[in-house]
């Protein structure tokens, strides 16, 4: 697992959830809400589909991890790790 | 209600079975063209069921869709097409002086479902029940979702009256206009039902869940071989006005609402109440200063259930003994029972007989039950008649809840 392997999982995501918005040119380094239109409910969608999709658990204090693809890569990989992936 | 402002219908929004706007509503309705598909309901098999196909993405985001709800989506659609055909300057409007108003038989059973359904897939774990639950279930919720997408700051909620939900809706937009509350209600009624086996299962065991090899011909008001409900979804919402407000701005006028009553049996929570029934159509009759044999058209509820139909049957007979002048007809034949739709979208397929003076029939009607049989009743082909000033459109529903609501052209 890379963190580009991530940056693509939390994509896919947010492709799900947010199917209006266009994904091919997204920034890592700035915020998804600055670049996209996402809401609080669309951030609990990405936990949820994190926790159902790949077990992975994001504490409620850590959702200011998710900000941005750079920081959901650096938050994200150790879990991903941690479970042999 | 001689001193109360009077009310019209100006705009018309309506997904049918059969039709996603008025005009392809009517003409299948006249042409005797029923639409109803069958499909897989959840634990249940194959059902026979009134599907819509209107275009969601028209009015919504494909995000506003997974979101929200079926019911929500249905309001939507027919707000929108509602505010369209009635010509009206939405960007002029002030949307906090508009209302809506929606009927629903019940609403919430299918999102719950669907998460009991997701929550089984972890092992009933209720941490992965979506934070979408409460938007989605709460009763106001199909309303609530067409002020979110149209920009109304005005009163909005659901009217929950089971299955006379669509007259309730309009009625109470009546209301609210009549006392000021608002200058233009969107109101009727929606209905997702078929989204619920509970619905289709709650029915069966009762013994009143329809079944035929062709899916078109199950939906049988007042035959013989009738064997129950055909569930369906659909909406029907409607722009209604003051007069005096529709008038001003030339609007084209769909019918009067000339006056309405919402009783109850108190009786049985399932079993209609024929005497109640036929209060509720006297009461209506004397608030809209009408005699029974003024009542050109009757749009009843019948769903097709053996007792049901009998019932309204009855209280049919007891108001309209000595009227060689008023037609009967069923709509449901066609579409199914779209709950709390059903008496909103009844009364839309109709409302164009005030016009063209066409009585659409009740279709699948091999043989007439005797019990059922009454003079006008209109079956199996459409009818020229020589006059339809009124319409009287009957919609019942469980707990024994009545409503009547009786419309015609605009009175001089």
């Amino acid at each position: 697992m890379t963190k580009e392997q991530v940056h693509q999982i939390v994509l896919d995501i947010i492709a799900e959830i947010a199917p209006d918005e266009d994904l091919s040119n997204v920034k890592p380094d700035v915020r998804l809400r600055d670049q996209l239109s996402l809401d609080s409910m669309d951030f609990l969608d990405i936990v949820m589909e994190l926790r159902k999709q790949h077990g992975i658990e994001v504490p409620e204090a850590d959702y200011p991890q998710l900000a941005s693809l750079e920081s959901c890569g650096e938050y994200l990989l150790p879990k991903f790790q941690a479970k042999g992936q | 209600m001689a001193n109360l402002p009077r009310i019209v219908i100006t705009g018309i929004g309506l997904t049918a079975p059969n039709g996603n706007s008025l005009q392809e509503f009517r003409a299948n309705l006249v042409a005797g063209v029923a639409r109803i598909a069958e499909i897989d309901v959840r634990y249940m098999g194959r059902h026979p069921a009134g599907v819509c196909d209107f275009e969601a993405t028209r009015y919504q985001k494909r995000k506003e869709l997974r979101n929200g709800t079926r019911a929500g989506s249905v309001a939507i659609y027919c707000a929108q097409e509602a505010v369209k055909d009635a010509g009206i300057a939405w960007d002029a409007v002030d949307r906090a002086r508009v209302g809506v108003y929606v009927g629903t038989t019940e609403h919430g059973n299918v999102e719950t479902e669907n998460e009991i359904y997701n929550i089984s897939q972890f092992n009933y774990d209720t941490k992965f029940w979506t934070h979408h639950h409460n938007p989605r279930t709460v009763a106001n919720n199909p309303a609530g979702e067409v002020t979110m997408n149209m920009g109304i700051t005005g009163p909005h909620y659901t009217i929950g009256a089971a299955c006379a939900a669509g007259n309730a809706g309009l009625i109470q937009a009546a209301q609210m206009l009549q006392l000021g509350e608002v200058d233009l209600a969107l109101a009727g009624g929606v209905s997702e039902s078929i989204h619920t086996f509970g619905i289709f299962a709650g029915f069966k065991n009762q013994g009143a869940l329809a079944h035929h090899a062709d899916p078109n011909k199950a939906s049988r008001p007042f035959d013989c071989d009738r064997n129950g409900i055909v569930i369906s979804e659909g909406g029907a919402l409607y722009t209604l006005e003051r007069l005096e407000d529709a008038q001003k701005r030339g609007a084209k006028i769909y019918a009067e609402i000339y006056g309405w009553c919402i009783n109850s049996d108190a009786t049985d929570a399932v079993l209609p109440n024929p005497d109640r029934q036929a209060e509720c159509i006297e009461i209506a009759l004397r608030r809209a200063g009408l005699r029974p044999q003024d009542i050109h058209l009757v749009s009843t509820h019948a769903t097709a259930t053996p007792l049901g139909d009998r019932q309204e049957c009855e209280a049919l007979r007891k108001v309209f003994a000595d009227c060689p002048d008023t037609y009967i007809n069923n709509t449901k034949s066609y579409i199914g029972h779209c709950m709390g739709a059903a008496g909103a979208l009844e009364l839309a397929g109709n409302l164009p007989s005030l016009v063209d003076g066409i009585v659409h029939p009740t279709i699948n009607v091999d043989k007439l039950e005797p019990e059922c049989e009454m003079p006008g009743l209109v079956l199996n082909q459409a009818k020229h008649v020589d006059r339809v000033d009124t319409i009287l459109n009957n919609s019942f529903g469980m707990l024994g809840i009545n409503s009547v609501l009786i419309v015609g052209k605009l009175r001089s």
